[in-house]
């Protein structure tokens, strides 16, 4: 597969301008020239290029432009300034079930949003039997729309949008539709065009689709780009961000480990994390390599550096590919510390059987005011341990759990 | 924007029945209802009006001459009221679609067209069944009334296309033509014959090219005679401007009618 650049975004940027009046904005279509009143910025100075092969996700809170730089690449919406190249054809599903006849069986129905995306006729036809197929309807497919359930609808639309391998596949938020086994039928379609060299954007808030199927990662914010770089770094980047709102506090340092892990240490540091460790539960002898059912503890002491009404240390463990294997903390164990003066020190230790699969893990300590890191992000540190599980003892096994299994074999008659 | 329309001609075929069949969807008599409207509505005319307006109807001795009148006029005006009215409010009704797809916009107002066309036939079907009913041969002069379909729509869809793109910047401008298209109605010589109309109001009445293009429907109809090119031209004139005016202002505001829905 021959590596080419198939999408091109040079400097764009989308402002909306607000006319006081429409009489200002109907002289401007006739040539007047006058100045609007107000300009607002939805998308401003985005760069960036896509190799086919690629998939970038962009990532952001509402309304940082994630959509609108979307309809900017589909080519409904049209940039103030820059310019965007495209080499191929662009499919974009910006919503399931557009240009859909409620009245219209299913068949009827991709002719007709079909046509809107511009297919022709013949082409539909000989398409029909895929998109039938990859839809599994059944004998709902030649029945009205109307009786569909949303997530047949659903099935119909994706199975249409991406009947056809596109150079260039859009795809805004619309991987959460449908039962999980349709959206994981979804998502291989999705990573087989990757695989076969379409260039994927695809706006996501399921951060594990981005860890999962994308290259790299945007993050916007407020039509910028702030953070553009590998899965892992930008998702704990925003994690981190979108844990203090209030940005003007928060302080966020990433660097990366030797061992590849990404490290993001982040909050407001009212509280800070002091003597981290990840220890052997009998000889309280630092952890690095752990055996499968090896009891361990994770050791941390919080300093409060001022005095506050509540403190809560949540925990996550995580694998090699980011998935979260487990997580709770001391809010929902009712464990909550009340009071914390200033100066005082609280001591946590966390046991746990290393009942893990060979590999890689990662442990993420937070110390926040609630069971959400929402309201306070005291200090939050994305893979401050890291350790190795190795098997020397157990039958080989894969996955990420230790199960305590046990197969029972009889030869004979049972 | 031609090449655009040819490629989408399948879509545009597609849609105008979706439309068509959608309207109708689960009603028992279907498209019949497009056609039982203005039918419905030159019976009600018939019945209140026709001792006060019929008797002034002269040229035609038949007994159904004021039903037929009524029903010629209706005919041309349906046509013009229906391809206005949709092609106002087809941007909005389609927002969600030219937000997030990527298709040539000016499918959307030949789609009302096209609905509105099949519509008129049908229409025109029944008439020339209720003429015949009524004992009133059809003649040579029907032939005329491609000109009138012609122009009708020349001059709805450009008035139409030109306020649709308005009002999707200001709504008002839908609600307003609400009222607008009631009193031009009247100033026009749907239910009223022309020869009541005061002598003195008539140049201004004539301003109105909806008078000549009615005409059209009540010569080749009723009077079974070929239309006046002389009276013709002024309405065939603002038509064609019209028409030419809504493509080129809908060049310009294409850019920015996503950003305002």
């Amino acid at each position: 597969m021959s590596r080419q650049t198939v999408l091109t975004l040079d400097d764009v940027s989308k402002h909306y301008a607000a006319y006081p009046s429409n009489l200002i904005r109907f002289a401007n279509w006739f040539g007047a020239g006058l100045q609007p009143a107000e300009v607002f910025k939805a998308v401003s100075n985005v760069s960036f290029s896509l190799r086919n092969g690629e998939a970038i996700a962009l990532i952001g809170q509402n309304g940082a432009g994630k959509s609108t730089l979307l309809k900017m690449i589909t080519g409904t919406v049209r940039p103030s300034s820059g310019r965007i190249a495209v080499q191929g054809r662009i499919g974009a599903i910006l919503e399931l079930g557009l240009g859909f006849n409620p009245e219209f069986t299913g068949r009827q129905n991709v002719y007709q949003a079909g046509g809107l995306m511009g297919f022709p006729r013949e082409e539909l036809t000989r398409l029909m039997p895929s998109i039938e197929d990859f839809a599994e309807l059944g004998d709902f497919f030649d029945q009205p729309l109307r009786v569909y359930s949303s997530g047949m609808q659903a099935r119909l639309a994706f199975s249409l949008a991406t009947a056809v391998r596109p150079d260039v596949l859009i795809i805004d938020e619309v991987l959460s539709v449908g039962d999980s086994y349709f959206q994981h039928k979804s998502f291989d379609r999705m990573r087989r065009f990757r695989d076969e060299g379409a260039a994927i954007v695809l706006v996501t808030h399921g951060l594990g689709d981005v860890r999962a199927l994308c290259d790299r990662v945007l993050l916007l914010d407020k039509g910028r780009v702030v953070k553009d770089g590998a899965p892992d770094e930008v998702v704990d980047y925003y994690n981190a961000m979108i844990a203090e709102k209030d940005n003007a506090r928060l302080q966020v340092e990433q660097s990366r480990g030797e061992n590849g892990w990404q490290y993001t240490r982040s909050g407001t540091y009212e509280v800070t994390m002091t003597n981290l460790q990840l220890l052997d539960a009998q000889t309280k002898q630092p952890v690095a390599t752990a055996r499968i059912g090896q009891s361990l503890v994770l050791r941390l002491t919080a300093q409060a550096n001022t005095g506050i009404p509540n403190l809560v240390l949540g925990c996550m463990l995580r694998d090699r590919t980011g998935h979260v294997i487990w997580g709770t903390n001391t809010w929902h164990t009712r464990q909550a510390v009340q009071n914390v003066g200033p100066g005082e020190s609280v001591h946590f230790n966390l046991h746990f059987p290393c009942h893990l699969g060979p590999g890689s893990y990662s442990l993420t300590p937070a110390l926040t005011s609630s069971d959400t890191h929402l309201d306070n992000n005291y200090e939050w540190q994305d893979n401050a341990v890291v350790f190795e599980v190795v098997n020397p003892d157990r039958p080989v096994f894969i996955g990420s759990s230790w199960l305590d299994t046990k197969f029972e074999v009889k030869r004979g008659d049972a | 924007m031609l090449l655009a329309i040819w490629s989408y001609r399948h879509f545009i075929s597609a849609a105008i029945m979706g439309e068509l069949r959608a309207r109708y969807a689960r009603s028992r008599l279907g498209l019949l209802w497009s056609v039982l409207h203005p039918l419905a509505q030159a019976l009600i005319f018939a019945l209140v009006l026709s001792k006060v307006l019929g008797a002034k109807l002269s040229g035609v001795e038949h007994d159904a001459a004021y039903p037929i009148y009524l029903l010629s006029g209706i005919a041309a005006w349906n046509l013009f009221s229906e391809i206005l009215g949709r092609c106002l409010n087809v941007f909005v009704e389609y927002s969600s679609a030219l937000k997030k797809i990527a298709f040539p916009r000016i499918c959307l107002p030949m789609i009302v067209w096209g609905g509105a066309l099949i519509n008129h036939v049908l229409l025109l079907v029944a008439i020339a069944v209720i003429f015949l009913f009524l004992g009133f041969t059809p003649s040579i002069t029907w032939l005329a009334l491609p000109l009138g379909v012609l122009f009708i729509s020349l001059f709805a869809f450009g008035l139409g296309v030109i306020l649709g793109l308005f009002n999707v910047f200001s709504r008002d401008i839908g609600q307003a033509l609400t009222v607008v298209l009631q009193l031009w109605f009247w100033m026009t010589p749907v239910v009223y014959p022309i020869a009541i109309v005061p002598d003195n109001l008539l140049p201004i009445l004539e301003l109105n090219p909806m008078v000549a293009l009615v005409g059209i429907y009540h010569d080749a109809l009723l009077y079974k005679t070929w239309p006046d090119i002389g009276s013709l031209i002024w309405p065939a004139l603002i038509a064609v401007t019209l028409f030419g005016a809504a493509f080129v202002l809908f060049r310009r505001v294409s850019p920015e009618l996503v950003d305002a829905l």
